[in-house]
């Protein structure tokens, strides 16, 4: 993911740059050596020997927590997760050896698995472009220099904060409800609504509405980026007879490709690992007929319902591998629309 | 009167209906948005009968008899859930404080071998599914006795799991002066000193948007409660409301919607102190709200 040649690497640098610049605006002193990617030690030259000796020593008791947490929490699960893929794993009987049987199951024998796949595509894939498409445009709005631009900030905010909560998936679960307050208002118009959540057809936008209700997060995020755009340029593409489309078109959205870029890439790791609203809404079960199905519940279900974590392992590094395709295809496509200005 | 004042006119007159437009827009983007939490508190002080058929948000007449109620029909107090939380949050801002900010310095500040390897390992895990490395954790954590206890949801952080925040401590300290770091070392400090009296006391914005942000995330994380807690006793807030969610089923919304409300006060109030703090943290460095 984060890509080892150059030309990759100086695209996370400019990533890490953007936010570097912002914690100046806020009242820090700059880094100074934003341009690297990895932490600027001193320069390895002649005074390396003795140095080495003593700060290697405290680095690595400096590290020794996170070492700790690395190995034993991090690298040594992923590959006994990548082991257990292969076995039989009912979690109080010990592993065994089955082979490529669970990522067979998988794909060719488990009409479950696919579904929750369907499930979670769809979820990311209306979501985190509407989120992010609501984001911006707000985010535009609000740039204007109007009054009352932090309480508004705030006021859009606010359901990002709260939105990952079970208490919001409650009340999300009741607003679509059968007398929930989307039928008490279209009984208004004298509409007779059903229950949202308990209709396989509707069930799954309900939470990619819920997704794009919370899109206060990447609009702040895009608050700050449009800041940053220089007033003279707008300035410059007036006075040339720009008109306020090709203004938006030819300045606004390449100046803040690095920033949806970065939305684009974080918003959708997450939402491939969305969990607690569709297990509340749907009591845990990803109905009905499981049209909620996340990927991440049916892991679950396998693993902690049914024991059989074999199977969820193999689920498991799937998902890594999902999850890092589309990260990697992120960054491969990025040099192709992404601009940076150094 | 000249043509062109004539124009600026017109035009100021353009920019100000504009403008108006734009805060129309807004408050209606507003009232969509938070409509459902204002009918969610509004329900919460009605009578049972007129949640699903009083639409307006004002009560006709107000009852907290739902909050009363719903504080211990979960079998627990929600005063147990509310300091088990209070317990786990505590713990975990510690653990991170404390792990993510040695792994900083180490990172920020100190030469050793392999330094960009580690670095680009820590990068990388910042990104990765937890799922993959779950199934392990737990048959560890069930082998040392540990699950049903809370030792699970706390040891992990003073081991530095949660990346991201080493990574926002290093982009951090690197922007502090280096002089000072050599001023002290000529003043006789080692690298704990150096760590210790001139790092942390100067690193207090960025420990203190980690501190915001890992209790946030601590209170709300529902997955990790719900596969290492089983025991109703240890349950935090959210594993409360769904015990209650599952116990009172479809029956008493009104007390449900009291206790979700009460489950979302923290949150708001953290909002509400540190407003300024979780803006700029997401906006500086992308922190997921």
């Amino acid at each position: 993911m984060t890509a080892r040649n150059s030309g990759e690497g100086r695209r996370s640098f400019t990533l890490r740059d953007q936010r570097g610049a912002s914690v100046e605006a806020q009242g820090q002193v700059r880094d100074d050596a934003a341009g690297e990617v990895v932490p600027s030690g001193p320069p390895s030259g002649g005074r390396e020997g003795k140095r080495a000796a003593g700060e290697n020593l405290w680095g690595y008791l400096f590290l020794s927590p996170w070492f700790l947490g690395l190995f034993l929490l991090t690298l040594g699960p992923m590959l006994a997760t990548l082991y257990f893929s292969f076995t039989d794993y009912p979690l109080l009987a010990g592993p065994e050896w089955t082979g490529l049987d669970n990522y067979k199951r998988m794909f060719f024998d488990d009409p479950r698995y696919l579904q929750s796949l369907k499930v979670t595509f769809i979820y990311v894939f209306l979501s985190v472009p509407l989120e992010l498409v609501f984001a911006l445009l707000v985010a535009m709005v609000l740039n204007r220099g109007l009054q009352a631009l932090s309480l508004y900030r705030a006021i859009y905010y606010l359901p990002s904060l709260l939105g990952g909560s079970v208490a919001i998936a409650i009340m999300w679960r009741q607003v679509f409800g059968e007398d929930g307050l989307v039928n008490q208002f279209l009984a208004l118009f004298g509409l007779d609504g059903p229950s949202w959540v308990s209709t396989p057809e509707y069930a799954l936008y309900t939470l990619v509405l819920l997704k794009v209700w919370q899109f206060g997060s990447p609009m702040v995020i895009f608050l700050a980026g449009l800041r940053q755009i220089p007033q003279q340029y707008y300035d410059a593409a007036a006075v040339d007879g720009a008109g306020r489309v090709t203004r938006f078109f030819r300045i606004t959205i390449p100046l803040l490709t690095p920033i949806i870029f970065f939305n684009v890439v974080f918003q959708l790791i997450r939402a491939f690992q969305a969990f607690t609203p569709a297990f509340i809404v749907s009591g845990g079960t990803g109905g009905p007929v499981d049209s909620t199905l996340f990927y991440t519940l049916y892991l679950y279900q396998e693993a902690f319902a049914h024991f059989r974590m074999g199977y969820a392992a193999a689920m498991a590094w799937v998902l890594v591998v999902i999850v890092a395709a589309f990260t990697a295809a992120n960054f491969l496509m990025s040099r192709y629309w992404v601009y940076y200005e150094d | 009167m000249t043509t062109t004042e004539g124009l600026k006119k017109i035009g100021r007159v353009q920019l100000d209906a504009r403008r108006l437009l734009a805060h129309v827009a807004l408050i209606a983007g507003v009232l969509v948005m938070i409509y459902p939490l204002l009918w969610m508190l509004a329900s919460s002080l009605k009578p049972e009968d007129q949640i699903f058929t009083d639409l307006s948000l004002v009560p006709k007449e107000f009852v907290f008899s739902n909050y009363t109620e719903g504080w211990s029909a979960a079998g627990q107090s929600f005063a147990t859930f509310f300091t088990n939380s209070l317990i786990v949050c505590v713990g975990a801002v510690a653990g991170n404080l404390i792990a993510c900010s040695m792994a900083a310095y180490a990172f920020a500040r100190l030469d050793f071998r392999f330094k960009r390897l580690w670095f680009a390992l820590m990068l990388l895990t910042i990104m990765l599914p937890q799922h993959v490395t779950l199934i392990p954790q737990y048959a560890i954590f069930l082998s040392l006795d540990w699950v049903n206890t809370y030792l699970p949801l706390i040891v992990p952080k003073f081991l530095a799991t949660d990346a991201f925040f080493i990574f926002l401590m290093v982009q951090f300290i690197r922007g502090l002066p280096g002089e000072l770091d050599d001023a002290a070392k000529v003043d006789g400090c080692g690298p704990f000193g150096v760590y210790w009296r001139i790092i942390l006391p100067l690193l207090v914005p960025a420990l203190t948007t980690t501190a915001i942000f890992t209790f946030l995330w601590t209170y709300d994380d529902f997955f990790s409660r719900l596969i290492y807690l089983s025991d109703t006793a240890l349950f935090t807030v959210p594993l409360g409301l769904r015990l209650f969610l599952d116990s009172t089923g479809e029956s008493s919304w009104g007390p449900m919607f009291a206790m979700s409300v009460v489950s979302l006060l923290p949150t708001f109030a953290f909002f509400l102190l540190f407003q300024r703090w979780i803006v700029e943290g997401i906006s500086t460095t992308g922190l997921k709200g």
